[in-house]
């Protein structure tokens, strides 16, 4: 018998070996200067007139450099443009760019500008995200293919100065040309690897704070510090890599054990990190509101429409609901959007939340009689088959039966079917979001006018259009601003939609990492100037 | 035997082409276009991205092009990732999938064979109630559940191996060990089913009466007579190996072909997901059909009732 014993020895050691000759690696203690962010997935290129994503923008954001770059108060500094001059009648931009070099050496051209945004106007380059060059004249003819290439306003004079001609005035260009989009691009590196170019880090040259080393697919990009960068000397990390990992409990046992500096997180953690310090709202340019479908009947009524808005306790819905920092709103127009280059829109013109259930009742049943309704009139609410969303529906659904009661029966549908139904006006009330394509009021406003397809309950104000119209086309730019203004306080007074709340997101940072930028528009970090000290 | 091979072998392309049809239009339910920020884009942009996409052809015209090309081992373009092949991403993949797929196996047979050895000998005493706890834990615990708690417990609250992550062979052992459990758990179970069984037999009292050491009887007589059923078990584990990395792979973050799959999924990128969802059923309809020919040529019985069908 001694020898089973022996056998079953044998076989426990086995194991025991196989684990613990694994325990051996493991320390990385090449490079403490390194900053380590996550994401969700991995960018599906690094093609900057292609790319649609945040995970893109991020690492373009850093590896590249378009005319300005944003400051931390998200203003637009110079950047590869030295000096820019706007004409009187501010529809010509002339940039004086300055000595820069890309990461093979060789100089930042201005005709690296115009090959990129051409490029990415170019039908054949089938870009998804090329409508954001709309301000730029004739950009938008020439994506359709009713303009030629040369028709495009931008245009390279000398090596050194870039002309760009607008469509009408623009206050939000300039913070545009720091966007992906925006951003230069070597015809002759793009000729050379033709549809791999962008797909491998070796397959693309960088003009940004720090150039790419090493892209290990759905596992990491890697960047190092580009010392040919023009500003070099302030970029204080020698690396930063962004890691793709989909599951969030894993990013926060990464988190936890110090593999990695940032992760965001959902709401299912947001309790969990409730009292440390290292959790950090990120802010959004996204606001939420229910529409309301005025094509006939019902809603037609004011007052109806009305009462739904003062029925609905937003604070215990940012609190209790959606708890990831989301902010009540009143307005349409997200918090961090700009006034001008002072101000915010939104400490401009306030826009108090409203909650009264009191006033809202009465309006309710005053509404009803107009109608010619009884209390028994049943509604739905349509809105996305998301947890989240449908948590947030029934939260709805639960203050409306409480203040008004009211029977609601909530749709939770697909994306799609939320869009088509939204199309069809196949709703009464239907759960909608929108974020903004660049930092300014009119990328929110404009969605109401009268016939646009965002406009889903086709809510109609002849003075909204009117002082949105002219707000296009208006060259001076605080005139616009109050009429934008106002135009907010009609959709808000007449009840168009019934705001719920700005959104923002959660992430947990660790306190070491300091001097990273995080861009409110499109939500994601700007490291030139980050540090990880004491890491 | 030639005739029953080759009849198998008939039914797998068979069912290899239906998985495929299935697919192709299933994942045209999906909700939404590959296209990534569908609601902002101009009507006129859109129509023309998905000409170039090839996705505006009718759907029967895009059935026939992709079957096509996939005769001729070609999986198309990813929607997703534009500028690379399906094949390509998948030969990027395999890598990682098939190390932890592998040593999940192979850890599994090891331990599960010591396991179900050593509670076959020691029959009725703790060994046996330990093998058989461990088989019903390996059993009825999802793969993903323990590859959480793996991550949780070794990775963050003992931190003797990384959590999760790609890079050294210790980034591999959880997530193999994740994998190997439920392989254990038969393996175990069956051996000793089988060795409890052999050991009964005359052959092995006339052994100990010809005076063989016993660990001679056990690993010489024993265990190669146990082993010859238990090995028809290993089809159906490889295949629940693969199934099981689509999740551990997504929760150790292994960029593997599970990983793959459930990214494009996410994005609706058809081309992809036709792609990795063919790679499965291959490596599936591959393993069941070596296991069928296997059990004929071991198990004559079942030839003979698959010719006469």
């Amino acid at each position: 018998m001694r020898k089973n014993r022996w056998f079953l020895f044998t076989a426990i050691i086995l194991v025991l070996s196989m684990v613990l000759t694994a325990c051996g690696g493991g320390s990385d203690d090449a490079s403490k200067n390194t900053l380590v962010l996550t994401d969700k997935s991995e960018p599906p290129n690094l093609d900057s007139a292609k790319s649609t994503d945040q995970v893109s923008f991020q690492i373009l954001t850093n590896a590249l450099e378009g005319l300005m770059r944003l400051d931390k108060n998200q203003k637009p500094v110079p950047g590869i443009a030295e000096s820019y001059k706007l004409s009187s009648d501010k529809l010509t931009y002339t940039f004086h760019l300055r000595d820069a070099k890309w990461s093979d050496g060789k100089a930042v051209t201005a005709q690296d500008f115009e090959y990129a945004w051409k490029r990415a106007l170019n039908p054949k380059t089938a870009s998804q995200y090329a409508y954001i060059l709309e301000p730029v004249k004739n950009a938008m003819e020439y994506n359709a293919g009713t303009a030629k290439p040369e028709d495009v306003g931008v245009k390279a004079l000398d090596e050194k100065t870039l002309q760009v001609t607008l469509k009408a005035p623009s206050p939000y260009f300039l913070e545009l040309t720091a966007f992906a989009t925006f951003m230069p691009q070597r015809q002759d590196i793009v000729e050379k690897y033709g549809d791999k170019f962008a797909l491998e880090a070796a397959n693309m040259v960088y003009n940004g704070p720090f150039s790419i080393d090493k892209w290990e697919h759905g596992v990491s990009v890697h960047m190092v510090k580009n010392n040919h960068y023009w500003d070099s000397k302030n970029v204080k990390l020698a690396n930063a890599e962004v890691k793709f990992l989909k599951e969030e409990s894993t990013r926060v046992n990464l988190y936890k054990t110090n593999k990695i500096d940032f992760t965001e997180i959902t709401k299912d953690f947001a309790d969990a990190f409730k009292s440390s310090p290292e959790r950090t709202v990120l802010k959004e340019s996204s606001a939420w509101y229910i529409e309301f479908n005025q094509r006939e009947g019902f809603f037609k009524n004011k007052k109806l429409r009305q009462a739904i808005e003062l029925a609905i306790d937003k604070q215990t819905l940012t609190n209790q609901i959606l708890k990831t920092g989301s902010v009540a709103a009143g307005g349409l127009v997200p918090p961090d959007i700009h006034a001008n280059v002072n101000e915010k829109f939104r400490d401009v013109s306030k826009a108090p939340v409203m909650y009264d259930p009191k006033k809202a009742k009465q309006l309710w049943e005053e509404g009803l009689k107009e109608e010619g309704l009884t209390s028994s009139v049943k509604i739905e609410l349509v809105g996305d088959d998301t947890t989240n969303s449908k948590d947030q529906m029934e939260y709805v659904s639960d203050q409306l039966q409480k203040n008004l009661g009211l029977k609601i029966t909530i749709s939770p549908v697909t994306f799609k079917e939320r869009l088509q139904r939204g199309k069809d006006g196949n709703f009464q009330m239907l759960f909608s979001g929108w974020g903004a394509d660049y930092n300014d009021a009119m990328s929110y406003l404009d969605i109401f006018t009268t016939g646009q397809s965002y406009n889903r309950g086709k809510w109609s104000n002849a003075e909204y259009d009117a002082l949105i119209k002219k707000s296009k086309n208006n060259p001076d730019f605080e005139a616009r601003v109050q009429d934008l203004i106002k135009a907010e306080k009609i959709l808000i007074d007449d009840q168009g939609i019934a705001p719920l709340y700005y959104r923002t997101r959660l992430s947990l940072l660790k306190p070491y990492v300091k001097g990273a930028i995080w861009n409110t528009t499109w939500g994601f970090y700007d490291f030139k100037g980050a540090s990880v000290d004491g890491k | 035997m030639a005739k029953y091979t080759l009849k198998r072998f008939g039914l797998m392309l068979l069912t290899l082409f239906i998985i495929t049809t299935v697919t192709f239009f299933l994942v045209r339910m999906l909700p939404g276009t590959p296209l990534a920020n569908e609601e902002k884009l101009p009507a006129e942009i859109r129509d023309q991205i998905l000409t170039q996409y090839g996705l505006k052809d009718p759907l029967y015209i895009q059935y026939f092009k992709f079957m096509g090309n996939l005769v001729q081992g070609d999986l198309g373009m990813s929607l997703s990732q534009s500028g690379r092949s399906v094949n390509e991403l998948l030969s990027d993949r395999i890598g990682p999938s098939a190390i932890i797929g592998f040593q999940g196996i192979l850890i599994g047979i090891v331990v599960g064979l010591l396991l179900g050895i050593a509670a076959a000998l020691k029959r009725g005493t703790w060994v046996d109630s330990l093998a058989s706890a461990t088989a019903v834990f390996g059993v009825s615990i999802p793969n993903f559940v323990l590859a959480g708690l793996l991550s949780y417990w070794i990775g963050v609250k003992f931190a003797l191996l990384p959590p999760a992550l790609w890079g050294g062979y210790e980034f591999t052992i959880l997530p193999s060990l994740a994998l190997s459990v439920y392989v254990i758990a038969q393996v175990s179970r069956y051996i000793r089913t089988e060795m409890v069984e052999v050991l009964d037999q005359d052959y092995i009292r006339t052994a100990k009466a010809k005076g063989l050491a016993w660990r001679k009887i056990v690993t010489n007589h024993a265990l190669r007579n146990a082993m010859i059923p238990a090995v028809t078990v290993l089809g159906p584990l490889t295949v629940n190996i693969l199934t099981g990395s689509l999740v551990v792979e997504n929760i150790f973050g292994i960029p593997g072909v599970g990983n793959l799959f459930v990214e494009s999924i996410m994005v609706n990128d058809y081309t992809t997901v036709l792609g990795t969802t063919i790679f499965y059923s291959v490596l599936f309809l591959g393993v069941t059909f070596i296991v069928d020919v296997l059990y004929g040529i071991i198990d004559p019985r079942i030839r003979i009732s698959g010719v006469k069908e």
